[in-house]
């Protein structure tokens, strides 16, 4: 029976996909260009090189269905300059992700300030910058986390936030498949 | 009817890179890799950024260079030439304007898996991103239309990128790859430059064979099943595994339909084809679709022209997908069998498993819709000249390895519908990108690798404009192509839509002298219309033969004077002009709604 590949199995996931690549310059925009030219959404996207200065590693997070998930990864790992290509639902317990977060909250008296000194350490989080009007607080954890700590903060008046976006990797010795 | 025969061999002697590393200039180091790859004609278009690379180019004895008028007539040529030999198609041009203009060439290779490669001439390294006089970012605009693109920044990079460039193209799903190389870099100097003799390319994998399993599991599908059917597409052209395939059909006793891009994959002449299937598709190669129990697409690509409403396509079958590029597996239709691989060796393993399959009661049937639903077409008046006529009579006059070429419109729909094809290469045409202005220039580009066998260009009344510029390139470089206009005076297929589906609001698509809208009863008829440009006059302008043909009587000869003579020749033949292609699967409809047309 022919059924079309881009009508069955529309339940919304969302996938962690791993992909080393090629350093070299344009592979961003290749990667990028995948996903507009397809009209696949991208959550977040971080890009660096790898212990292997030849070799950056990319962590995307893709929402959509079984059937875009299977269509990404077979485009990336189309790509001439992908080396690898790995990935994982996002409530795979099989991988760890973080997110790095730096958060401006508005502080302009002592007391506020030590409330949210108590916060940062509760989530274990840094006070890195201190001025008379604000405080930068810094961050590292998973999505869960994350929010809460934001929304903690949220009563103080948050003034700026800069996310990193998700990196990821496999528990155990290698994700290779 | 020859061309000038050209004594363009086998390269022979390994030029002087790959053997003795010595200092070459960049644009020596692009002419030796071409060389290296066995280049014999590249096509292109000269300027400031790539002068340099001329600058080697005609010093090259192995080496043809065709000079075109137009950089898109170049890609189409290139086309041609490597579709009609399966030899990687080259191409030269300059920065800025002379690369944005091999955009839809490359994007039209890139749908048809053409492999190219495409050099191009970039403002000097430290001038890029300043907006130099003829700069463009050459990577950036041609990343989607290209199977890979490289800017080359340093000079030490070059051979293994030119390497790279010919593997990616050829190998695989084939495509275009584009290679943007800077003055400076062509102007500089490599030390004991090496042409390397493998890519290095540690993330691009071809699978060649599928999985024995998997072959034996598609087999026993195909064993078990009542009403097999092959649909075979253009990756079996570039497999060339036609011999393989009517090995396998034959032996296993399985019709084939053919797509549009696949056409010549398997002999229309044989009981078992069913010509093509789709939107303008025969009727019993829809209707064997939507009763098949098996499908077995091999190198197709489940075009949204060959389905139809996908929910409604081959509604009672197994789908079984062979294809060497795995993303094109399950991504318009879901697949119940895979096979991911080359054609030719899926088809070789198949055949080793093969026999007679129980399917004489499917071919039967078969057989009976072939009766009772030809193709068909009224002739009207003792000299007016039918479309579908005008093809049959190409294909009657035409020898069996002539090399077929159309424009985009209703008459690619009726050469693809009345012309019958044998052979693999023999036909040329944009599919996927439907790019009006390719059929010319494709023509001369397979001329040019074929020069004595017969080359036509089927072309339409507006089409051929688009490209007609290329009749200096034929004429001085003794390309005896022949271009037959399917006249009507109109883009005929947008005029077809306009009638079935706009309410005949014919708007913008009459190539003639635009008549008072009031009286739509004259849009029929070439009463009183005198054509501009007069194209035999034109063609006579170029220094080629060129005939006007407005009777049926007339035809033949003119066909046989121009088939026989050496020179380029256009004859325009004024046709029927308010024919319509049928059958026709109004778009996005299933393929049991079949509109018939006339009969
Ligand atoms: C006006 C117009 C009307 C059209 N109407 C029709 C119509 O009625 N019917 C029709 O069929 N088409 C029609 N087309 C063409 C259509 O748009 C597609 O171009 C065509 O159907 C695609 O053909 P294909 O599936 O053979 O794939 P191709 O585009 O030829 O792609 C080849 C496939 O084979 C694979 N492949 C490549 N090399 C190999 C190899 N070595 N081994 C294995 N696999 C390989 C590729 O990965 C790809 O999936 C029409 C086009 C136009 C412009
Ligand atoms: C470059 C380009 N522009 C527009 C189109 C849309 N189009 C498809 S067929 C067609 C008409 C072609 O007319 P003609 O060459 O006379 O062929 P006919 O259909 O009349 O046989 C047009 C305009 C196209 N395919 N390509
Ligand atoms: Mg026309």
């Amino acid at each position: 029976m022919a059924t079309n590949a881009n009508n069955g199995n529309q339940e919304f996931i969302r996938h962690i996909f791993f992909v080393l690549v090629e350093n070299r310059s344009g592979v961003l925009a290749r990667v990028a260009g995948l996903f507009s030219a397809r009209g696949y959404n991208i959550e977040s996207l971080s890009v660096a090189e790898t212990e292997n200065p030849q070799v950056s590693r990319m962590t995307i997070v893709v929402p959509g269905d079984r059937n875009i998930m299977s269509q990404v990864r077979k485009q990336l790992s189309k790509l001439v300059d992908t080396l690898e290509v790995h990935d994982f639902s996002v409530e795979d317990r099989d991988i760890v992700d973080r997110e790095m977060i730096l958060v401006k909250v508005s502080a302009d008296d002592g007391t506020k300030r030590t409330q949210i000194l108590q916060i940062a350490n509760v989530y274990r989080a840094k006070i890195v910058n201190l001025s008379e009007q604000s405080m930068i607080v810094e961050a590292t954890g998973n999505q869960g986390k994350i929010h809460a700590l934001l929304q903690c903060l949220e009563p103080y008046g948050i003034l700026e936030v800069a996310r990193s976006g998700r990196v990821a990797m496999a528990r155990g010795i290698s994700e290779k498949t | 009817m020859t061309g000038k025969p050209q004594d363009k061999t086998e390269p022979a002697a390994p030029p002087a890179i790959s053997n003795e590393p010595r200092a070459t200039l960049g644009a020596q180091i692009v002419i030796d890799a071409l060389e290296q790859e066995g280049t014999e004609v590249a096509f292109g278009f000269p300027g400031g950024a790539i002068i340099d690379v001329f600058d080697m180019l005609n010093r090259s004895e192995k080496i043809r260079f065709v000079l075109v008028r137009h950089e898109q007539g170049a890609m189409h040529m290139a086309e041609g030439y490597a579709r009609s030999t399966g030899k990687v198609g080259v191409v030269l041009v300059t920065s800025g304007p002379g690369a944005t203009n091999t955009v839809t060439g490359l994007a039209d290779a890139y749908m048809d898996s053409i492999p190219l490669v495409v050099i191009s001439g970039q403002v000097a390294t430290p001038l890029i991103g300043n907006d130099a006089f003829q700069e463009a970012d050459v990577v950036g605009i041609t990343r989607p239309v290209t199977k890979h693109n490289y800017l080359v920044k340093n000079v030490r990079e070059l051979p293994q990128i030119l390497r790279n460039a010919f593997h990616i193209a050829r190998t695989g799903r084939p495509g275009p790859v584009v290679v943007d190389i800077p003055k400076d870099i062509q102007k500089a100097t490599l030390e004991h430059g090496v042409y390397p003799d493998e890519p290095l390319l540690p993330g691009y994998h071809v699978r060649t064979s599928a999985p024995i399993e998997k072959v034996k599991q598609a087999w026993d599908l195909i064993k078990r099943s009542k009403r097999p059917l092959i649909y075979a597409g253009g990756g079996v052209i570039n497999a060339d595994a036609a011999d393989e395939l009517f090995q396998f059909a034959t032996r296993a006793n399985i019709p084939v339909t053919t797509t549009l891009m696949g056409l010549g994959a398997f002999p229309e002449t044989h009981p078992l084809s069913l010509l093509m299937l789709g939107m303008h598709g025969t009727v019993y190669a829809n209707k064997a679709v939507q009763t098949c129990d098996v499908l077995i697409a091999i190198g197709s690509r489940f075009d949204d022209r060959v389905t139809g409403k996908i929910s409604e396509f081959a509604p009672n079958a197994k789908i079984i997908h062979a294809d060497i590029d795995p993303s094109s597996i399950s991504k318009n239709v879901e697949v119940d069998v895979d096979l991911v691989g080359d054609a030719k060796n899926i088809l070789r393993d198949l055949n080793k498993l093969a026999d007679r399959c129980d399917t004489d009661e499917w071919v039967e049937l078969i057989t009976q819709w072939k009766n009772q639903y030809p193709l068909r077409y009224n002739h009207c008046g003792d000299e007016e000249i039918k479309p579908q006529y005008l093809i049959e009579q190409v294909c009657r006059l035409a020898p069996d390895d002539a090399i077929i070429a159309s424009e985009v419109g209703q008459h690619q729909m009726w050469t693809a519908q009345y012309y019958t094809f044998t052979r693999p290469r023999c036909w040329l045409t944009s599919g996927g990108l439907g790019t009006m202005g390719y059929g010319f220039p494709a023509a001369i580009g397979a001329q040019v690798a074929h020069p004595g066998r017969l080359v036509i260009d089927i072309a339409g009344d507006g089409s051929i404009q688009m490209n007609i510029q290329e009749m200096a390139t034929a004429v001085y470089n003794n390309l005896p192509v022949k271009v037959v206009i399917v006249n009507n005076g109109w883009l005929g297929m947008v005029r077809q839509w306009q009638d079935l589906f706009y309410q005949k609001n014919y708007s913008a698509t009459e190539l003639v002298r635009p008549r008072p809208a009031k009286d739509p009863s004259s849009y029929g008829s070439w009463e009183g219309q005198d054509y501009r440009p007069n194209f035999a006059e034109l063609a006579r302008a170029y220094g080629a033969w060129g005939k006007r043909v407005t009777k049926r009587s007339e035809l033949e000869p003119a066909l046989k004077e121009a088939f026989s003579n050496d020179q380029l020749c256009l004859i325009d033949v004024w046709v029927t002009r308010e024919e319509n292609v049928y059958p026709m699967v109004p778009a996005g409809a299933s393929l049991n709604q079949m509109l018939e047309g006339m009969a």
